[in-house]
């Protein structure tokens, strides 16, 4: 579908990102003396983003006819150098809308949130100039027209990422953690950057239009590469297998950022990018199984992790990287899956977000704890954290009517409507990984609200104030009904297929795959069930299985980073700076030694006896004459 | 007229006066030996000028005269100042500018 220019009110469509930079500008240029009034505008930005986002989308339902719902507005030329334009837009259609309401929607309602949970916070201020950062990068992301706009974006919420780890510096933990993402999304990047020099290489052109009107031109073989490019791009963002390392890290990051950032809104950013790249992918079945079988194995990965961890963000964040591969594997599966890829990615924000908000609020309560083990029976203390903890939980496990059972269905459905051998393995992998699912979250429940008090002396959990219930009473509303909302009736199918397709067979409500992962969700339930809620919780931690110590160790991931890579490299450091030192340096210091020597040397031949240098003077003139006449003879 | 007599007289006048330069270490007689030096070509310009019968030569020879008397100006201003820095008119004693 070819975009056409904005008209009416999407061609203001520029305030989406106005607001949130106006917000950081204001905020991190205007330092201490914003402090006091700095979180109220900071809270504000995304809400007006969020208003011109549900205007838009409106204005974007009422277009048929020519263009679609596609409207792309026309900002400036970014670069005009010889062959290579780039022309930066603002492309609404129904893919990128769906990513604007979900950002602005979900990120005003933590920065609400955050308002409450950063109350006692000296550096509030900064926080909500990072996160309005955040905000107005992850937008240009995903509203961008161009693969350079969008990798500006990209590179922008890299950084906002960063910061917002980092936020709390003093931390020796948080430091380190704020680096290893930077270091880990860098290798990814790369992935993102070639792909772009790729395309311009190729088609001359960065532009989504350009560059999806010419791919076919390129052959399967630029296709893959380009492919498999962007599938490195996404893997870092994503924290997909193999770059998953820094997601589990990131949890050092305040709750809320967890929230926005690692849950709902960037991480999924990969997901968007292949998404949106479907024209490529549609090129490519290697590229599209390479995606499918990182997806799959991420799905489960971070789903054996998850099932390990006492911190309670830690077991959220293997959850997210599980989710994601869901929806990584969905986006591999072609037109059949980007539909569920986005509904999940749409439905995870929400119930990702409120239970992230929602183990803030217990770690709010609890004194900043974050082990599980000293949690138990606080369904009693916080009723409201428990309410939409619990609603998100079973959105997540994928139970019947909630947001997750129509979209984890759906991704299950279409991989097992792939077909072959792939297909079946595909299916299973995402029917174990609903199992598994359940087993985890269960768990997080089980350990977290109900059982006895392990708690630590000085505990005195108490509900969260309005400014922070508020946001997480929504965000269930979300998560009990986005789902379904979305799914039922082919609703989202309509509105995103004339962007990626619709899915070739229509997918009932049920099915028998969904069947057999919802019957394997109720079996990890009642596994759960039996380890965590029939026997007390031990405080201290256990043992465990070969299992069990690997997946706390996150499935020894950074070790085989560190052999893998960090100690080679380390090698070849050493390696080159010896080469450096004796190779390059001693050819420098010989030449510079002969030189000196020799100069040394010569230098005797000034003795400060003017005789002598007379005597030069007459034995070169000699010389000199000599030369003359036997020149002239 | 023959220049030779005029030219080998030059020639001997100019040895004599490089010979001095190089063996001798006082200061003033070695200016002496430039000057006889100076002289001695001012004998060659003299004579092939009159041999050639016009005054490009004897021209030249003035301006090595008012040069001689410029430079030896300059140089016994030094050799006064080094005298008395050193109390000694030997150029080999003035030898610290060296390596």
């Amino acid at each position: 579908m070819t975009p056409i220019g904005a008209t009416g009110m999407l061609r203001e469509s520029w305030l989406l990102l106005a607001f949130p930079v106006f917000g950081a500008v204001v905020l991190l240029l205007g330092g201490r003396r914003t402090d006091r009034w700095g979180h109220l505008l900071g809270a504000a930005a995304p809400i007006a983003s969020f208003v011109y986002a549900v205007i838009a989308f409106f204005a974007l339902l009422g277009y048929h006819g020519p263009g679609g719902r596609s409207r792309v507005l026309h900002m400036y030329d970014f670069i005009d150098a010889g062959s290579f334009h780039v022309n930066m837009g603002i492309l609404l259609d129904p893919l990128s809308i769906s990513f604007v309401l979900l950002i602005t929607g979900v990120g005003s309602l933590i920065h609400v949130y955050s308002i409450g949970y950063m109350a006692h916070d000296p550096d509030r201020r900064r926080f909500f100039g990072y996160l309005n950062l955040f905000i107005a990068a992850m937008l240009l992301l995903v509203v961008s027209d161009n693969y350079l706009g969008l990798y500006i974006g990209w590179e922008g919420v890299g950084l906002a990422s960063y910061l917002l780890i980092g936020f709390w510096q003093s931390r020796n933990s948080a430091a380190v953690a704020a680096k290893k993402a930077f270091v880990v999304n860098r290798v990814g990047d790369t992935g993102l950057t070639i792909a772009i020099f790729l395309m311009f290489a190729e088609f001359g052109t960065v532009s989504f239009q350009g560059v999806f009107g010419s791919v076919h031109s390129g052959g399967s073989g630029v296709a893959t590469a380009l492919g498999l490019l962007l599938l490195l791009g996404a893997c870092g963002k994503s924290a997909q297998v193999p770059l998953q390392s820094w997601l589990l890290d990131a949890m050092e990051g305040p709750t809320p950022v967890s929230a926005l950032i690692h849950a709902a809104t960037m991480v999924t950013a990969g997901v968007y990018l292949l998404v949106r790249s479907n024209p490529i992918l549609a090129l490519s079945g290697d590229a599209r199984l390479a995606v499918t079988v990182v997806g799959a194995v991420t799905l489960l990965f971070g789903a054996l992790i998850g099932c390990a961890k006492d911190d309670i963000k830690k077991a959220l964040a293997g959850s997210t990287m599980s989710q994601i591969g869901y929806m990584t594997l969905a986006a591999g599966l072609g037109p059949a899956g980007y539909v569920f890829a986005i509904a999940h990615l749409l439905a995870h924000g929400f119930f990702k977000a409120g239970l992230f908000l929602g183990a803030g609020s217990v770690m709010h309560g609890m004194n900043d704890e974050v082990n599980m083990r000293r949690y138990g029976g606080l369904a009693k203390y916080m009723p409201v954290t428990f309410a939409t903890f619990g609603l998100g939980y079973l959105a997540i496990i994928g139970i019947p009517p909630f947001s997750g059972f129509f979209t984890k269905d759906g991704i299950i459905e279409a991989a097992w409507d792939k077909g072959g051998t792939s297909g079946a393995i595909l299916a299973a992998c995402a029917i174990l990984g609903a199992g598994i699912t359940a087993f985890y979250m269960s768990r997080v429940m089980l350990m977290t609200y109900s059982g006895s008090k392990r708690w630590a002396a000085e505990a005195h959990p108490h509900e969260s104030p309005a400014t922070m219930t508020w946001p997480m009473i929504l965000l269930a509303v979300g998560s009990v009904a986005g789902g379904g909302f979305l799914v039922l009736g082919q609703r989202f199918e309509n509105f995103l297929g004339p962007v990626t397709g619709v899915p070739p067979t229509a997918h009932g409500v049920w099915s028998a795959a969904g069947g057999i992962a919802l019957a394997l969700a109720v079996a990890g339930v009642g596994i759960a069930w039996y380890m965590y809620g029939r026997v007390p919780v031990p405080a201290e931690v256990p043992r465990g299985s070969f299992v069990t110590v690997a997946a706390r160790k996150d499935l020894y991931g950074d070790a085989l980073n560190e052999s893998l890579l960090m100690r080679p490299g380390s090698w070849l450091t050493r390696l080159s700076v010896y080469f450096d030192n004796t190779g390059v340096d001693g050819l420098v210091r010989s030449v510079a030694a002969l030189v000196g020597g020799s100069s040394g040397q010569l230098r005797r031949w000034q003795t400060g006896f003017v005789r002598s240098y007379a005597l030069y003077m007459f034995a070169g003139g000699a010389v000199l004459v000599l030369l003359l006449l036997v020149v002239r003879l | 007229m023959s220049p030779v007599h005029y030219v080998a007289l030059s020639v001997i006048l100019f040895v004599i006066g490089g010979v001095g330069v190089l063996v001798r270490r006082n200061a003033i007689i070695i200016f002496m030996c430039i000057e006889l030096m100076l002289n001695a070509c001012n004998l060659a310009f003299v004579a092939f000028a009159s041999m050639h019968g016009n005054l490009d030569g004897q021209v030249i020879a003035f301006f090595v005269m008012v040069v001689a008397a410029a430079e030896v100006v300059v140089g016994l201003a030094i050799l006064m100042a080094i005298y008395r820095a050193r109390r000694s008119a030997s150029v080999d004693d003035a030898n610290l500018l060296k390596y």
